[in-house]
C-alpha cells in the first residue's frame, strides 16, 4: 500500500524510517515511514489515536523514538527536544495556539530574539519587526496590544509568523484552520503558497478534506499507529481516502458478525423517546442537533473528527454550557443542566478522555465504582460499607473487571479495565439512557468485544444507548440507527437497511458537494449548503499526549 | 470525485468583527482598569486626604511616609518578579530580619563593604536555594519559601545568640549614611525600581519571566530558559530582601532581630494591589510602585484618624483590600477570557 | 519453580519503598525517635512531661485535622492563624453567659470565616493560597480590633478547666483532639462527604461529571477548617488563661501544614492521611521537644523543622509523573 518515491535520498528533506513508540506498553507507532520533500504541502490525516500526534512529536524532538531513526536534510539527527528541532529549522504550529496571550502581539513574535540596542531591548524596532512581519500575512493590528484581544485566527497567523521568522525549512502545522475563518483560511493558504515557493516543506494536519483538496500536494493516512496510504493528493478520491482513514476497504464488505455486537436489530420500544433533545446548540461547535433516543435501542453519533459528536454527548449531559436546546428524558423537559441534574434523571455519559474526565486515579477500584452512587449508599451521610461491596462485587464479576481486587489502585489497572471500571460505575446508578464516547478507545481487543456484547445486552435489557465511535465497523454493526454529523450539524439519519458502511461513507463524503446530495444511498441526507463552516469550528479532539482541550464549564483549575 | 475548490467569498465574514467591538472595547477597559487602577486609586487617595487634612501634606509627614518605609518596598519589587511567574515567595520577612542583622555584623566587623556584601551573598545564596527547590525539584514555591521563612528565622535567631546579642553599626560608620534622612533611602529605593522596571520591560530575562508566568509550556516550547529564569527569580526576591534588611539597619543603627514579621504579606499585597496578576503573566514595577504607595498612605492615614486602633486597623484593611483586589481580577480576567 | 514466575528483589525497587516510605514512614520515624527521647533522657517519659507535650500538641492536632481535609481537595488554609485570633478575641466577650456558649460562638465566628474563604475558593474560583491569605491578614486585624491592643486575663473556671483539667490522666484538650482525630477519620473512610472530598482533590472534573456537589463540598471543607481553628483558639485561651489576639496562633498555619505533609498527605490532593497527621502532629511536637529538652536552642529546631518540611514534601511528591 505504501508507495515511495524511489528518489535519491538528499530529496527529502525529513526522512522518518521505522519509527516505533509506545507509551506504558500501548503502540502509538509501529514501523511508520514518512517522507517530505522540500517545496511540498503534505497532509498528515487519521482518525484520532492514529498516531499523527505522536508522529509529529518525534519529528520535532518532543517524543524519542524507541526504534527506527529521524533524517533530516540527509543527515541522522536524535532531536532531544523542540529546541533542537527548532533550531535545525523544524517550527511546528500546534493545534492550540502556543504563544503567551498575556503579552503584547509583537513581544510574542520577537520572544527569545528581541531586537536590542545599549544591551536593552528596543521596543519600537520590536514593534516596527512585527508590525511588518504581520502585515505580509494580512494581519493589521496594534502590535502593542495583548495577543489574547486578537481573534483565534489572528493568533493563529501570529504562531506562523514566528515558526517562518525563524528560518525555518519545515513547518509543522497541527490542524491550523480549527479556528480561523474562511477569510483567515484563504490568507493562511496564500501563506502556504508562499512557503512553498520559497522550498520550505509543510506537514499539514486537518481532518478538513476540502482543505487537504486545496492545498495538499501529497498525502499520508495513518490508521492504529501505522502509515496505510501514501501517495500524490489529486486523483485520490475522496471516497476512497474516508473509507482509508477509517479503516475500510471499498472492495471488501465484510460479513457481519466481526465485532461482538449481535447481528439482529434491538427490539426499539415504541412510545415517548428515553431522551430527546432538540436544537442543541453550543456556540462554534454544535448547531441544533436532534437526537432521539428510545428505550432498547443504541443509536449510533457518526461523523469524522470535530464534527460535533463529543459536543452533542456533553451538551445533553450538561458538561458543556449550550446556547439553545432541550432536553425531555420520558418526556419530561430537564430544568436544570448539569452532569448531577442529568445523572438524577437517568442520563449518564461515559466520558471520552478516560484519564481526565473519568476516573480517579489514586483512588482504588472501589472508590471509582462507587463515586456517583455513593449518595445513594449511604443513610444519613454515612456509606454503608456492606452494600458498597455487595455493588462493587457485583458489578466487578458482572463486567469481569480484572484487579487484584475492590482496593487495587484504578490507575494500576489496564486501559480496558479502567473502561469496564467507568462502565461499572454508571451501570450501578441503573440510568435510562447511556451516552458512550468512545467506549472502547484504547483497550485491547479481548475487553473491546466483551464492552461491545455489553452495549448489546444491555440495549436489549431496555436501556437506550447513544453510541459514539470512530471505529466505523463498530458503530455500524453496534447501532440500529446512526445520526450522522458534519461540522456540528447532523447531516444524514440512516436506520434500518441503510445503516451500512456504504451509506455512511456516502453521506460523509457527499455533504460536501451539493449535487452528490442523495447519491447512491437512500440516506435521507439534508440538503446542505456547500460553502465551509462560517464558524471558527469545535478545535476537534487530540491524539495521544495532548490534553483536551478543556471545556469552559468543567475547566480543572490550578496547574500543579 | 474532484477536489472542490473553498469558496471564503461566499461565507459572512463580516459579521464577526462588528460582534467583537463591544467586546474588545470592554476587555481594554478591563485591562486598563487593572494596569492602571492602583494609581487612580493613589491620586484619588493623596487628593482627598490633602483637602480635609492640614496635617497630611505636610513635608514631615510626607518625608516621614517614605523615608521610614522606603526599604521596604524593595520587597515588593522583588516580590513582583517572582509573581509574575506565577510563584510566591513568603520567606521576605525573614530575610529581611537577617538581612538587618548580616548587615549590622558586617558594619560592626568589616566596615561598609562587609556590610553590602554579606547580605547581598547570603541573600543570594539563600535566594538560590529556594529556586532550585522551586524549578529543579518541582516543589510547590509557596511549601518551599514557607521553609524558607522558618530557616532563615532560625539561622537569624543562632547568629544573635537568641536575639542576646545586637549587633550595632558603628556611629559615624559609612555605611550609617545609606539610611539617613529622607532622599537617599528614597533615591536608593527609586533607582531600584527604576532599574527593576528596565530588567522587566527592557531585557529578554524580563521577557522570559513574563512569558513563564503567562504560559510556560508556550515559553518551554519557544526556547526560553524556563528552568534558569525560576531560579534567578527567587534569587533576586531573596537578594533585594536581605539588602532591603541591611540598609534598614543601617538606617535603624542595629541589626533588629524581631522586625520583618508579616511583611511578606504586606509586599504581595502590595504587589497585587498595583496590579500583576497573582496566576502570573501580567504586571508592572510601576503599578507595584503604585501599590506600596497605595498602602503607605492608607497606613499613614489610619495612623492619623484611627490611631486608637492600632495596626490591626491596617491588618484588617489590607486583608478586604487584598480580597477585593483579586475578587475584582478574578472578575476582570474572566471578562477578557470569554471569546 | 521457574525463575519468570518468582518476583525476586525487583519487587523491592524504588518506586516501592517510596510507596513504603510514604506510606508508613512518618510512624517509624516517630516511634525511632520516642525510643531515641526515652534512651537520651530518663526523665521523658514520665507523666508529667507526657502531659505537657500532649497539652502543647492538642491545639495543633485539631487546626492539622481540618487542614488536612483542606489540603485533601487540593487546596491550602493559610487563614487558620487568624481565625485561632479571633476566636480568642471573641471568647472574652461572651465568657460572662458561661463558657460553652461563648466557644459555640467562636465557632460561629470560625464557621463564618471558613465560608467566606469557602465561597473564594469555590465559586470565585480563586486560588486557595490567595483566598485564605487575604483571610490571613484581615483577620487577625478584626481580632485585634475586637480584643482591643492588649490581652485580656480569662477567669471563667469552665474555660480554664478546659484548658488545663484532664480525666484520666490525660488532658480534657488532649481528649478532644483525639476524639476529633477518630471523628474526621470516619469522617473521610465512611461518609459520603468524606469520599466526595478526596474525589475532588484527585480529580474534580470527573468528580463534576460524575454529579458531585463539587461546590458545596468544598465550601463544607473550609467551614470545617474554620471550627477546628475556632475550637483550637478557645483551647489556648483557656489554657494560657488570657486572650492575646495579636499573638495567639501565630504561625499556626505552618505547623498545621507541616503536620499534614509529614504525616504524608499529598499536597496534590486525593488522599487524607487522618492518623498520618496525627503521627506527624506528634512528631514535630517531639523533636522540638527533644531539642529544647537537650538545649539545641530554638533557632537550630527552626533551621530544622524548615529541613524536615522539605524532605518531607519532596518524599510525597510522586515519583515518575514528570
Amino acid at each position: 500500500m505504501v508507495q515511495q518515491d524511489p528518489a535519491p535520498r538528499s530529496d527529502w528533506i525529513v526522512e522518518v524510517a521505522g519509527v516505533d513508540k509506545s507509551f506504558a506498553g500501548v503502540h502509538a507507532l509501529r514501523g511508520v515511514d514518512f517522507h517530505l520533500r522540500p517545496g511540498e504541502v503534505h497532509a498528515l490525516i487519521g482518525e484520532n489515536g492514529a498516531g499523527k500526534s505522536t508522529l509529529i512529536k518525534v519529528m520535532t524532538g518532543v517524543y524519542r523514538p524507541d526504534a527506527g531513526h529521524v533524517r533530516f536534510a540527509g543527515e541522522d539527527r536524535a532531536f532531544r527536544n523542540p529546541l533542537e528541532a527548532q533550531a535545525a529549522g523544524i517550527s511546528t504550529i500546534y493545534q492550540e495556539v502556543n504563544l503567551v496571550p498575556l503579552m503584547s502581539v509583537a513581544r510574542n513574535l520577537c520572544l527569545g530574539r528581541e531586537p536590542r540596542r545599549f544591551g536593552l531591548v528596543d521596543v519600537r524596532a520590536m514593534n516596527r519587526l512585527a508590525a511588518e512581519a504581520l502585515r505580509r500575512y494580512g494581519v493589521d493590528v496594534d502590535v502593542t496590544r495583548p495577543l489574547g484581544s486578537l481573534g483565534l485566527g489572528a493568533q493563529q497567523m501570529v504562531a506562523l509568523a514566528r515558526a517562518v521568522q525563524i528560518d525555518a525549512r519545515v513547518v509543522v502545522m497541527d490542524e491550523p484552520t480549527s479556528s480561523l475563518e474562511p477569510r483567515e483560511v484563504e490568507t493562511l493558504f496564500s501563506v502556504i503558497r508562499d512557503l512553498r515557493r520559497q522550498g520550505i516543506a509543510v506537514v499539514y494536519v486537518s481532518h478538513r478534506l476540502d482543505e487537504l483538496y486545496a492545498i495538499c500536494d501529497r498525502v499520508t493516512v495513518m490508521r492504529d499507529g501505522a502509515v496505510v496510504h501514501t501517495g500524490e493528493m489529486a486523483g485520490l478520491e475522496r471516497l476512497k481516502l474516508i473509507s482509508l482513514m477509517l479503516g475500510r476497504e471499498m472492495s471488501t464488505v465484510r460479513a457481519k458478525g466481526a465485532t461482538a455486537f449481535g447481528a439482529e436489530q434491538h427490539e426499539r420500544r415504541e412510545g415517548v423517546p428515553a431522551l430527546r433533545a432538540t436544537g442543541l446548540t453550543v456556540r462554534h461547535r454544535v448547531h441544533g442537533v436532534d437526537v432521539d433516543i428510545h428505550r432498547g435501542e443504541v443509536v449510533g453519533l457518526g461523523g469524522l473528527l470535530g464534527a460535533g459528536r463529543s459536543e452533542t454527548a456533553k451538551a445533553i449531559t450538561g458538561a458543556l454550557a449550550t446556547d439553545g436546546g432541550a432536553v425531555e428524558v420520558d418526556g419530561a423537559v430537564l430544568a436544570r443542566r448539569s452532569p448531577a441534574a442529568a445523572i438524577k434523571a437517568g442520563v449518564v455519559m461515559l466520558a471520552e478522555d478516560r484519564k481526565t474526565e473519568g476516573i480517579l486515579p489514586n483512588l482504588s477500584v472501589r472508590e471509582n465504582i462507587s463515586l456517583a452512587l455513593l449518595p445513594r449508599l449511604a443513610r444519613a451521610g454515612v456509606v454503608s460499607q456492606a452494600k458498597q461491596d455487595e455493588v462493587v462485587r457485583f458489578f466487578m464479576e458482572r463486567l469481569r473487571i480484572k484487579a487484584s481486587g475492590p482496593d487495587q489502585k484504578v490507575s494500576d489497572l489496564s486501559g480496558g479495565n479502567q473502561q469496564k471500571v467507568l462502565l461499572a460505575r454508571w451501570l450501578c446508578l441503573d440510568p435510562k439512557v447511556l451516552l458512550l464516547d468512545e467506549p472502547t478507545r484504547g483497550i485491547d481487543v479481548g475487553a473491546k468485544a466483551e464492552v461491545q456484547a455489553l452495549i448489546d445486552e444491555l440495549a436489549e435489557q431496555g436501556l437506550g444507548v447513544l453510541l459514539i465511535s470512530s471505529d466505523l465497523e463498530e458503530l455500524i454493526e453496534g447501532s440500529d440507527r446512526i445520526v450522522v454529523l458534519k461540522d456540528g450539524r447532523a447531516v444524514g439519519h440512516l436506520q434500518g437497511e441503510d445503516v451500512t458502511e456504504r451509506a455512511v461513507l456516502d453521506t460523509l463524503a457527499s455533504a460536501d458537494d451539493e449535487a452528490d446530495g442523495e447519491a447512491g444511498t437512500e440516506a435521507q441526507a439534508e440538503p446542505e449548503p456547500a460553502e465551509p463552516e462560517a464558524e471558527p469550528e469545535a478545535r476537534a479532539d487530540n491524539g495521544p499526549g495532548q490534553g483536551r482541550p478543556s471545556d469552559p464549564a468543567v475547566t480543572k483549575e490550578e496547574p500543579r | 470525485m474532484s477536489p472542490s475548490a473553498l469558496r471564503p467569498a461566499t461565507a459572512p465574514a463580516g459579521a464577526a468583527p462588528d460582534a467583537a467591538q463591544p467586546a474588545a472595547l470592554r476587555e481594554r477597559l478591563a485591562s486598563h482598569i487593572q494596569r492602571r487602577g492602583a494609581l487612580a486609586v493613589l491620586v484619588l487617595m493623596v487628593a482627598i486626604a490633602s483637602a480635609t487634612s492640614d496635617t497630611f501634606p505636610t513635608w514631615s509627614n510626607i518625608s516621614s511616609i517614605l523615608g521610614n518605609n522606603a526599604f521596604v518596598w524593595l520587597l515588593a519589587l522583588g516580590m513582583t518578579f517572582v509573581i509574575l511567574t506565577g510563584g510566591i515567595d513568603l520567606s521576605v520577612g525573614s530575610l529581611y530580619a537577617l538581612g538587618g542583622v548580616l548587615g549590622a555584623y558586617g558594619a560592626h566587623a568589616g566596615g561598609t563593604w562587609l556590610a553590602i556584601v554579606l547580605p547581598l551573598a547570603v541573600g543570594a545564596v539563600w535566594g538560590s536555594v529556594q529556586g532550585l527547590l522551586v524549578s529543579r525539584a518541582g516543589m510547590a514555591p509557596f511549601i518551599v519559601t514557607l521553609a524558607g521563612l522558618l530557616g532563615a528565622r532560625g539561622l537569624l535567631q543562632a547568629l544573635t545568640d537568641e536575639g542576646a546579642t545586637t549587633y550595632l553599626v558603628p556611629p559615624g560608620a559609612a555605611f550609617r549614611s545609606l539610611g539617613e534622612g529622607t532622599w537617599t533611602p528614597v533615591l536608593i529605593v527609586a533607582a531600584l525600581f527604576v532599574l527593576g522596571a528596565l530588567l522587566l520591560t527592557r531585557t529578554r530575562f524580563g521577557a522570559t519571566v513574563t512569558a513563564l508566568g503567562g504560559n510556560e509550556s508556550a515559553a518551554t516550547l519557544m526556547g526560553l530558559p524556563v528552568a534558569r529564569t525560576k531560579v534567578l527569580v527567587y534569587v533576586l526576591s531573596a537578594t533585594l530582601a536581605a539588602a532591603a534588611g541591611a540598609l534598614g539597619s543601617a538606617r535603624l543603627g542595629s541589626g533588629v532581630t524581631t522586625i520583618g514579621v508579616g511583611y511578606e504579606l504586606t509586599a504581595i499585597a502590595s504587589v497585587v494591589i498595583g496590579g500583576t496578576l497573582l496566576t502570573g503573566g501580567s504586571g508592572s514595577i510601576g503599578g507595584t510602585a503604585s501599590g506600596v504607595l497605595v498602602l503607605a498612605v492608607i497606613h499613614n492615614l489610619i495612623d492619623h484618624y484611627f490611631s486608637q486602633y492600632g495596626s490591626a486597623f491596617t491588618d484588617t484593611v489590607n486583608g478586604a483590600f487584598l480580597a477585593v483586589v483579586v475578587l475584582a481580577q478574578t472578575l476582570l480576567s474572566r471578562t477578557r477570557q470569554t471569546d | 519453580m521457574t525463575p519468570t514466575t518468582w518476583p525476586g528483589p525487583d519487587l523491592l525497587d524504588r518506586a516501592r519503598l517510596t510507596r513504603l516510605l510514604q506510606a508508613y514512614g512518618v510512624y517509624a520515624a516517630l516511634v525511632a525517635l520516642f525510643v531515641v527521647a526515652a534512651v537520651l533522657d530518663s526523665s521523658f517519659l514520665s507523666a508529667g512531661n507526657v502531659r505537657i507535650q500532649l497539652f502543647q500538641v492538642a491545639p495543633t492536632l485539631m487546626v492539622a485535622l481540618g487542614m488536612a481535609l483542606v489540603i485533601g481537595t487540593e487546596g491550602v488554609d493559610l487563614s487558620v492563624g487568624a481565625v485561632i485570633a479571633l476566636a480568642a478575641s471573641v471568647v472574652p466577650l461572651y465568657v460572662g453567659y458561661g463558657a460553652p456558649l461563648a466557644i459555640l460562638i467562636a465557632l460561629v465566628f470560625g464557621a463564618v470565616s471558613g465560608a467566606l474563604g469557602g465561597t473564594m475558593v469555590a465559586f470565585a474560583r480563586i486560588q486557595p493560597i490567595v483566598a485564605t491569605l487575604s483571610l490571613m491578614i484581615g483577620l487577625r486585624g478584626v481580632a485585634e480590633l475586637i480584643n482591643g491592643n492588649s490581652a485580656k486575663p480569662v477567669m471563667d473556671s469552665g474555660l480554664l478547666s478546659l484548658g488545663s483539667d484532664g480525666f484520666a490522666g490525660v488532658p480534657l484538650m488532649a481528649w478532644i483532639a483525639g476524639v476529633c482525630a477518630v471523628l474526621t477519620a470516619l469522617l473521610v473512610r465512611r461518609t459520603t462527604f468524606g469520599r466526595q472530598l478526596v474525589a475532588i482533590g484527585d480529580n474534580r472534573q470527573a468528580s463534576k461529571l460524575a454529579g458531585l456537589p463539587v461546590r458545596r463540598v468544598l465550601v463544607t471543607v473550609y467551614v470545617l477548617s474554620g471550627v477546628l481553628a475556632a475550637f483550637a483558639g478557645a483551647m489556648i485561651v483557656g489554657h494560657g488563661a488570657e486572650a492575646d489576639p495579636a499573638n495567639q496562633g501565630l504561625n499556626m498555619e505552618l505547623n498545621a501544614i507541616t503536620a499534614v505533609v509529614v504525616g504524608g498527605t499529598p499536597l496534590t490532593g486525593g488522599r487524607v492521611r487522618v492518623l498520618g497527621t496525627v503521627a506527624g502532629a506528634l512528631f514535630m511536637q517531639l523533636i522540638t521537644a527533644v531539642l529544647t529538652q537537650h538545649n539545641v536552642h530554638t533557632s537550630y529546631t527552626q533551621l530544622v523543622e524548615a529541613a524536615i518540611i522539605c524532605c518531607a514534601v519532596y518524599a510525597s511528591q510522586e515519583r515518575g509523573t514528570r
